[in-house]
């Protein structure tokens, strides 16, 4: 962003700019205008009209109806939804699994197959694969190896009678989430990775070869904190991932609660007609909890563009 | 990389075999893994193949004796699959075009002109798409009814691919800025400069100029926001009643349960379902991996 900044060229620009056209005018006003106006009304409004909205009862769509409740909405789900706080439970256990799990592995990935081993292609277009299926071609596909007559029972030999519900039962349900979620995680982290250590000077590896550091020891002594940029975002993509979850964990349990996770209990609370103020709630207490690692990120991109 | 780097000492030589040997064994663990990685894949498509009275017969691991594409040609008709396929384009074509179009002006104007908003401005866009789509659902959904009864239609964006197309545009919008403004910053400015000095117009310096340099950045971004927007669960799900206009990523939710007696069918549709995205990956594989890391690493 600092490119317009430099002091010469501010100037040059101010003064160029007295010479545009009454056309040219126009025609920057609508470049800017016509998309700010999208992006304001239909994001920025409406994320601040939720966070206003939390504090009322509304039905309907006419504004007179608007009924003010206070800290009503919050108080009815931190002390009279039990199922919010399972919630918290699993999207807690996702978290660190991801953080300690998932992403761990990503990153080891990477780092084997930016090494050149012997079919790195291969194995990076394998590993990457289920990041390109959609979350719902997903839950059908898992789904297909984990049903009472699917791969998995049929492996432990049980007859269907007899089958793990895998998704049903509460001992499995959350591992096995955790497991199917992981399966896109690791590909995607693998990915961002991947890029970042493109960027890495290969020069600095070899020193560290040739100074007699052991893979691990150059990796983190040398690559991992060269990566910081890219490690940064890592770590955020894997909160707000977890924090995020939805589309799979709905694919499977539909609303019906079966595994509680804070997307699912927002989306309860705010689809179709039956949309209540509590979801609105329950949407701010999700950006609440993601602020921080949105601000994170946001200051690593443009605190690293005013270099 | 190690082994390039010729040093004559004896014992260098030792640890550099010793390193083969482990990258070896490395690479067959990942090797081992990467199977695994696509087993649900595969056994999905082998499933597919299959009839299910089949498999309640016999068993997962009945050896096959009916295989074929009967399940597919069945799913094409009787999920209506070319209707929803339909539907996906007409919300993500126009979608990502609207994203490359916008995202390519805001970043053309604030890294080509400068105004005292500059990294406000792509600050404002950079966070709004970072915000969690639930935040935003509650006003949009009742502005998008609200918008229908002032015009007489109630399903004027609500219910319409249209609406589903203006929250995708107004969300990727952010990042396409995001984007292609670090791409921009790249370009020299004298490229710039000498257009101005030669009298060129905004629109000309935007689309005789600059338009045809952004052509690398505007291929990986497509693809990706093609792959998003088409993937996409949430906002046809909720800015959709009617089933029947629903994208084919959202219709899979009610197939799967309309189609559980039948699941190899269902897993037939899932195939169909995957394949545009997975054809796009396979021969756009670059501009995908570009499209996905430029946001990270600024590729």
């Amino acid at each position: 962003m600092a490119v317009e900044t430099a002091a010469p060229s501010t100037k040059q620009i101010a003064r160029r700019r007295r010479f545009f056209s009454k056309q040219d005018k126009v025609t920057l006003g609508f470049f800017i205008g016509i998309p700010t106006f999208l992006h304001l009304s239909l994001v920025w409004i409406p994320a601040i009209a939720t966070i206003a909205l939390s504090f009322t009862y509304w039905t309907g769509i006419r504004l007179e109806d608007i009924v003010w409740a206070g800290t009503a909405n919050y108080e009815n789900i931190f002390f009279n939804t039990p199922i919010f706080w399972e919630a918290i439970r699993v999207n807690t256990i996702w978290l660190l699994w991801f953080f300690f799990i998932a992403t761990p592995l990503g990153v080891l990935l990477a780092y084997q197959i930016d090494r050149e081993i012997r079919g790195h292609k291969i194995y990076q277009s394998a590993y990457f694969l289920p990041v390109v299926l959609s979350l719902a071609v997903t839950g059908i596909i898992w789904n297909f190896l984990l049903r009472p007559d699917g791969f998995v029972n049929g492996l432990l030999g049980l007859p269907i009678s007899e089958a793990v519900s895998f998704f049903g039962d509460d001992r499995y349900n959350i591992w096995v989430i955790m497991i199917m979620a992981s399966w896109r995680h690791i590909g995607y982290i693998m990915l961002l990775y991947l890029a970042g250590l493109k960027a890495v000077d290969s020069a600095l590896r070899e020193a560290a070869t040739i100074d007699g550091a052991t893979e691990w020891q150059s990796f983190r002594k040398v690559v991992f904190p060269a990566m910081r940029p890219v490690n940064i975002i890592v770590i955020v993509i894997t909160i707000i991932e977890s924090l995020r979850a939805f589309d799979m964990v709905y694919i499977i349990y539909g609303s019906s609660g079966g595994l509680p996770i804070l997307g699912v209990l927002v989306f309860n609370n705010i689809a179709g007609e039956g949309a209540s103020m509590k979801g609105a709630a329950y949407a701010v207490i999700l950006f609440l909890l993601s602020i921080v690692p949105i601000i994170t990120y946001l200051q690593q991109q443009f605190s690293e563009d005013n270099k | 990389m190690t082994t390039m780097i010729k040093i004559p000492e004896n014992k260098t030589k030792k640890k550099l075999h010793a390193q083969q040997i482990k990258d070896r064994i490395i690479s067959i663990f990942i090797g081992i893994f990467a199977l695994v990685w696509v087993f649900p894949i595969v056994w999905t498509l082998w499933s597919s193949l299959r009839p299910y009275a089949e498999i309640r017969a016999g068993g997962v691991f009945s050896p096959p004796q009916e295989l074929g594409i009967f399940n597919y040609t069945e799913a094409m008709e009787r999920m209506d699959l070319p209707l929803y396929f339909a539907n996906t384009a007409l919300i993500t074509l126009p979608a990502v075009f609207l994203i490359l179009l916008f995202g390519s002006l805001i970043a053309f104007v604030v890294t080509r002109y400068s105004f005292r908003f500059n990294v406000a401005m792509l600050l404002l866009f950079t966070a709004g798409n970072m915000l969690p789509p639930q935040l935003v659902f509650i006003p949009v959904f009742k502005m998008y009814l609200a918008l229908g009864d002032l015009f007489g239609d109630r399903r004027l964006l609500y219910d319409n691919h249209w609406g589903v197309v203006l929250i995708h545009v107004a969300f990727q919008m952010g990042f396409a800025t995001f984007v292609l403004s670090s791409y921009m910053k790249t370009i020299p400015k004298e490229i710039s400069e000498s257009a101005m000095v030669d009298g060129a117009s905004v629109f000309t310096h935007y689309f005789r100029v600059m338009l045809p340099l952004l052509r690398p950045p505007l291929a990986s971004l497509g693809v990706l926001m093609i792959t998003w927007i088409y993937n996409d669960f949430f906002w046809a799900l909720v800015l959709m009643s009617n089933d029947s206009k629903r994208p084919i990523t959202s219709a899979l939710g009610r197939l799967q349960g309309e189609f559980v007696t039948d699941y190899n069918l269902l897993a037939a549709g899932a195939m169909i379902a995957a394949l545009p995205t997975l054809i796009v990956f396979f021969v756009l594989r670059k501009q995908f991996v570009g499209g996905l890391t430029l946001g990270s690493t600024k590729g």
